[in-house]
């Protein structure tokens, strides 16, 4: 009895949140754009999006296996790598394609950098652009929504907006436009992306502020705002990606920085580079120079200041 | 804002599980026995002044203060001395204590007598004989405390009644059963000291205890303040931070910034001794946890053994995983019931095996709950990061030693990693110059 009593440091509680839960959570707030891209492209959107998922989920399996890590799959973590990865590819792109980019995402990027919580930059946002880079005809033909506008039509009666040839907010908002799976519905992303922040699995201020640096360089640039915001894999990016714990800084003021930073590089792209598309390489590059951020945003820690600067002080 | 980008701070929202804070405290009986250990306090060990087979009486001092920053010790019980032995406490030193064997007639030391205080020498020297440490968990010599250098600076008066530990409420009950006790010795304090100004604070969980004290305020100058429900609140940087907006500097003192913090149970202790002059020999505690069948708020006689606390609190209905002293987030683990109550301690929770399972820990994901949540603001996944690679430039640089040991950063980890308890071996690796 004397000996049986459990002896560790402190604390002896912990929080409900878990790696599972949270990866849950952004599994569960990606489910209505899932479905608003059934509802546009048709079941080969689910069908994709299955393929991607059980092929990460599978290949993280095999390597921890083949290496003799412990196996984590149940963190969720690959599903929700293989989720983001099916909404970066159009509907139309062959299975053995989106196989591809789950090994570049969960082999190459991942797994071959120490696992979960190790990989430099966001599997996702890698395997789709190893894809675009390789495939580039396949990955950037667009599909046109496969229930035809007829569905929607009652629905887009406003005017076309932005230059010519673009979309009205309306269809950027419903995601009734060619595009990949996930980016399309803008309406149901933020849905998931409020979600996340209500549930306080991701903070507000990368999305918001890569938003609102987008928002202002395009009004600066003589662009329509809303058309930007709404338009390519921008609210996607912005919620879900760019918010990927492991590549994002995680202080308040690093976050700030990475936001900017991001809008900054896209609205480069955009308006200044040969692709259409810069949200992509903007959450690539921003991944690579988290470290550095981290280190120059650190927070003030209480009492620490006050002796640097008489420190300071008196050696001057 | 400037805090928002500054440090966030946001602390953690721990359960509170106070379901004892209704429950009136209850007196225990004369124990079997009681083992008084010399080292309850922060600060040199006392010396034991008994031998075996003396007679000594309730308030009698049976260890001397070994030094300056120490306290005397006193026996709660009428009794005789049975042996002068040495106990593992909890840390894993070793301590001289003084067991007693209590006759049960309690019959109390004929020189206790209430200490004539009339000025700032003659408060502190009763203050040092009443044997009184930090009752709020650090220990601390109360005496010491009470004499700062720089006195003439001291402005305010905190009095840290934020109990923000899961399951205690024997501070709450110290408010509503002993408000008169509480201001007492508050005016004193602030009376002897020269203190102007006086700040309660108490968490937003203990409404009856705001409201009693608020009631019971019938001078200028002391004021209470509601603070809110986020762990760690009764930090004593966070407190005087809350409270008064000042940055204790590091390494320094509440005094290098006009504060002195005080528990409320220390508080009213003092008043409680200037009226009858007996020494700190009971104290009350919150008993609780999963197994506990009644639990209590119990004034038990320092020195008593867990077992015969536990008995009192109608035993365990199951086999017992971890027993804590104070509360589940900085209270530590006994290794065996025999152990006996501390001056200090302001709780005993006993937990099933279920409850005390330590859960599996997996990679850090940088989601920064951690660095987020620190109210120092420390980077608690970078000083663990840097302590792995025994890094000790960067472990000055990220400020590891500031760390107090909340273990805001474990609680909310997603990954269940151990980031507390690192941290403190990252402070050892700091101080040994590298060496691990």
């Amino acid at each position: 009895m004397a000996n049986k009593l459990i002896v560790t440091a402190a604390p002896h509680i912990t929080s409900e949140d878990t790696t599972q839960k949270i990866m849950q959570r952004v599994s569960l707030a990606l489910m209505p754009t899932l479905i608003a891209s059934v509802i546009i492209f048709g079941i080969n959107a689910l069908i994709l999006t299955a393929v991607t998922v059980i092929a990460c989920v599978v290949f993280e399996y095999l390597y921890c296996k083949l290496v003799g890590r412990e196996v984590c799959i149940s963190d969720f973590s690959a599903v929700v790598t293989g989720i983001l990865l099916a909404f970066n590819l159009p509907a139309t792109l062959p299975w053995w394609m989106a196989i591809v980019g789950a090994f570049v995402a969960i082999v190459v990027v991942k797994q071959l950098f120490g696992g979960l919580g190790y990989n430099f930059a966001n599997p996702a946002i890698v395997g789709r652009i190893a894809l675009a880079l390789g495939f580039a005809s396949k990955m950037s033909s667009y599909p046109l929504p496969a229930n035809s506008v007829d569905a929607f039509s009652s629905a887009t009666p406003l005017a076309v907006v932005g230059q010519a040839g673009s979309e009205s907010y309306v269809t950027l908002l419903l995601g009734q436009h060619g595009g990949v799976l996930g980016e399309t519905c803008a309406i149901t992303l933020i849905i998931g992306g409020l979600y996340l922040i209500w549930t306080k699995v991701i903070s507000p201020i990368i999305p918001v502020t890569y938003l609102a640096t987008v928002a202002v360089l395009s009004v600066l640039a003589g662009q329509d705002p809303i058309y930007q915001l709404l338009s390519g894999g921008l609210i996607l990016g912005a919620f879900f990606m760019a918010t990927d714990y492991v590549t994002s800084p995680t202080t308040n003021k690093g976050k700030l920085v990475f936001g900017i930073g991001l809008g900054v590089i896209t609205c480069g792209i955009r308006f200044f580079g040969t692709m259409n598309e810069g949200v992509s390489f903007a959450i690539l590059l921003m991944n690579l120079v988290v470290p550095y951020i981290e280190v120059l945003t650190r927070q003030d820690r209480l009492g620490i200041a006050k002796v640097k600067k008489t420190k300071e002080g008196a050696a001057k | 804002m400037s805090k928002f980008l500054k440090r966030s701070a946001q602390g953690a929202g721990v359960p509170h599980h106070k379901r004892t804070s209704d429950l009136e405290t209850v007196v225990m009986p004369v124990p079997s026995k009681i083992v008084l250990s010399m080292g309850q306090h922060i600060g040199a060990p006392a010396a034991p002044t008994v031998a075996k087979g003396d007679q000594v009486y309730v308030g009698t001092v049976v260890g001397k203060a070994g030094g300056f920053v120490s306290a005397d010790i006193h026996s709660g019980v009428s009794g005789t001395v049975s042996e002068i032995t040495t106990i593992t406490a909890p840390n894993g030193a070793k301590q001289t204590a003084v067991v007693i064997i209590p006759d049960g007639e309690q019959k109390v030391d004929p020189a206790i007598a209430p200490p004539q205080v009339t000025d700032l020498k003659s408060f502190q020297d009763a203050v040092r004989a009443s044997g009184l440490v930090g009752l709020g968990g650090a220990g601390f010599p109360t005496a010491v405390k009470l004499a700062p250098k720089n006195l003439d600076e001291i402005d305010t008066l905190l009095i840290n009644g934020a109990e923000c530990e899961p399951y205690i409420t024997s501070d709450n009950r110290c408010f509503i059963e002993d408000t008169h006790h509480v201001l007492a010795g508050i005016k004193a304090v602030m009376k002897y000291l020269e203190i102007p100004k006086c700040i309660i604070g108490i968490e937003g969980n203990k409404p009856e205890a705001i409201a009693k004290m608020r009631a019971a305020i019938d001078v200028a100058g002391i004021e209470v303040k509601e603070l809110p429900c986020r762990y760690p609140q009764g930090a004593e940087k966070v407190l005087i931070e809350n409270c008064t907006g000042r940055e204790v500097p590091f390494p320094g003192l509440p005094s290098d910034v006009g504060v002195i913090v005080m528990n409320v149970t220390s508080v009213a202790f003092v008043s409680k001794y200037m009226e009858t002059g007996m020494p700190l020999v009971t104290k009350r505690l919150t008993v609780d946890g999963d197994i506990v069948k009644e639990p209590k708020n119990v004034e038990v006689i320092i020195g008593t053994p867990i077992q015969e606390l536990l008995d009192f609190c109608g035993g365990l209905t199951d086999e017992p995983g971890k027993v804590l002293y104070g509360g589940p987030m900085m209270g530590t683990c006994v290794a065996d019931l025999e152990q006996p109550i501390l001056k200090n301690n302001n709780a005993v929770l006993a937990f099933s095996k279920a409850l005390a399972h330590t859960p599996k820990m997996s990679n850090c994901i940088h989601c920064g709950r951690c660095v987020n949540a620190c109210p120092l603001g420390l980077a608690a996944k970078d000083i663990v990061q840097a302590y792995n690679k025994g890094n000790v430039e960067l472990l000055q640089e990220l400020n590891a030693d500031l760390c107090m040991s909340c273990g805001t950063c474990s609680f909310v980890c997603p990954a269940k990693r151990p980031l507390a308890p690192s941290i403190a071996l990252a402070k050892i690796l700091m101080k040994n110059g590298g060496k691990k």
